[in-house]
């Protein structure tokens, strides 16, 4: 019988870190901010079908960055998770809080568990009413949660944009001003994004029940003329 | 409760009756409690409340669906107030006629059915497609039919891709059925079925439609005490909802109240005959 080697426990988390960082900076970013009339979702994707800003519940949305299939499975088990629990109790019984939660846990357990951690970070995004504000629920790789009540950052490069972003960010701007300063802090000095590029969702109060909103080409090019 | 993740071949997919099944083991334990105890007996005591009569009609901008507000438990009126026309989704709206409590929580399955799957599969199902998923669903209530919790919907929507319109009716095994221009359902349903058919006229306004529809839940109450008519003492009157290309809209009380009041009016001026 071979004697495995002796790994340190710090070594193998930092390995399993480093591997799922990795992932996560190969792709593109994405931004999460309050405006006044809710929250905006905008991240930097040409594809038009392969979404990854998507809809959980009447008032959360749900987005992700990193490897494509891996995010997208925690979203349609977010999905699953908040209509089973809409269904058995109340539409008003479903929230992000829960929801981040029951990522994390998930999302730790397969960080120390598995073979290979995975590589995504996501971000659940619920809108506020008259009590509470919109709150944006940014969880990493290894289960980490944090919980931001004004924008946050997802993927690789986050710290940059996040400082591009944050010297212009207001509470409380309009959807064409929040969406033209992440555009802007997406794109970075050197590269301008154009509509294409781009996926571009919302929180919208006066959406009613369901408040998702995707904005196609033609009101995301509305909305910045 | 735990993130709800799947390997590969136990996936539900986009289906949230099988999501449930999954989660729950088989759906039908609730039929197999009821199964058990003598339901047979409390049925015929008629002791469950049912609802009665639904009327949808096609006019040139879409359809309209009616339902009176009374639900009875043999000889008793058990509620002058229920409602039993929903929307399933934007485009459809879904009616319901039988016992009332099986009815009501197959129309919030059906509502959270076609919700889960527009959200998990980022499109809409086709009308046909959500009419087919509505007859799956009174096919696996069948054994609770038997024993007389029947539950007969009525569906109709704005069918996006042929831009018309459309009625689907089903029978208690979910066989399904397209109407051509009008239908209506449940104990009053025979005769706000003659009301429409001598009413009906092809490519009517959205008014015309709405007042007809009126009409026949009148006629229907008229006829069947199982069926409320507009109660002009407790301002209860019925719930009429159209379905365009713009969606769902449920028509305001107030154009109801209105509706029902002149109808009434001119009944008796005319003698109350």
């Amino acid at each position: 019988m071979t004697v495995p080697f002796y790994v340190a426990p710090e070594q193998v988390m930092k390995d399993r870190a480093d591997y799922a960082r990795k992932g996560i900076a190969r792709g593109r970013s994405l931004i999460g901010t309050v405006f006044e009339g809710g929250v905006l979702l905008c991240a930097e994707n040409p594809s038009r079908s392969l979404h990854k800003i998507s809809e959980i519940y009447d008032r959360i949305a749900f987005a992700g960055v990193g490897k494509y299939n891996e995010f997208d499975q925690l979203r349609v088990a977010g999905i699953r998770h908040a209509d089973t629990k809409g269904f058995t109790y109340s539409r008003d019984d479903v929230d992000a809080r829960s929801l981040a939660n029951v990522y994390a846990q998930y999302l730790g357990q397969v960080f120390t568990h598995e073979m290979k951690p995975l590589e995504v970070e996501i971000l659940v995004a619920e809108l506020g009413n008259s009590d509470q504000p919109s709150q944006l629920f940014h969880i990493l790789y290894d289960g980490t949660v944090m919980d931001e009540n004004s924008f946050t950052v997802l993927g690789g490069d986050a710290e940059a944009i996040a400082e591009r972003f944050g010297n212009e960010f207001m509470p409380d701007w309009s959807l064409p001003d929040a969406l033209k300063s992440a555009i802007k802090a997406l794109g970075g000095p050197d590269r301008a994004l154009s509509s294409r590029d781009l996926e571009v969702a919302v929180l919208n109060r006066s959406n009613g029940r369901r408040a998702f909103d995707r904005l196609d080409i033609k009101a995301i090019e509305s909305a910045l003329s | 409760m735990t993130l709800p993740i799947f390997q590969a071949h136990e996936d539900p997919g986009p289906s949230f009756v099988n999501l449930l099944t999954k989660q729950r083991g088989n759906l039908s334990s609730h039929v197999n409690r009821f199964e058990s105890s003598n339901l047979e007996s409390m049925v015929t005591k008629a002791s469950i409340p049912h609802g009665t009569t639904i009327v949808a009609l096609r006019y040139s901008d879409g359809i309209v669906m009616a339902g009176d507000r009374r639900a009875t438990e043999g000889n008793f009126i058990a509620h002058r107030r229920i409602e039993k026309v929903f929307s399933a989704d934007k485009y459809s709206a879904v009616g319901i006629a039988g016992a009332a409590g099986p009815a009501v929580e197959m129309v919030r399955l059906f509502q959270t059915q076609l919700e889960h799957y527009e959200k998990v599969e980022g499109v809409t199902l086709s009308l046909e497609g959500k009419a087919n998923q509505l007859s799956q669903m009174i096919r696996s209530n069948l054994s609770m039919a038997m024993q007389g919790l029947v539950v007969v919907p009525l569906f109709a929507g704005w069918d996006l891709q042929r831009r018309i319109g459309r009625i689907f009716t089903y029978d208690v095994t979910g066989g399904r059925y397209e109407e051509v221009a009008y239908h209506a359902i449940g104990s009053g349903g025979k005769d706000a079925r003659t009301t429409v058919k001598l009413g009906f006229r092809d490519a009517m306004t959205r008014d015309e439609a709405v007042r007809l529809a009126i009409s026949a839940l009148y006629e229907a109450a008229d006829e069947d005490s199982a069926t409320g008519g507009p109660d002009l003492v407790r301002g209860i009157y019925p719930i009429i909802a159209t379905v365009e290309r713009t969606g769902f809209a449920r028509v305001e009380e107030s154009e109801v109240a209105a509706a029902s009041q002149a109808l009434v009016a001119s009944k008796s001026s005319a003698g109350g005959n």
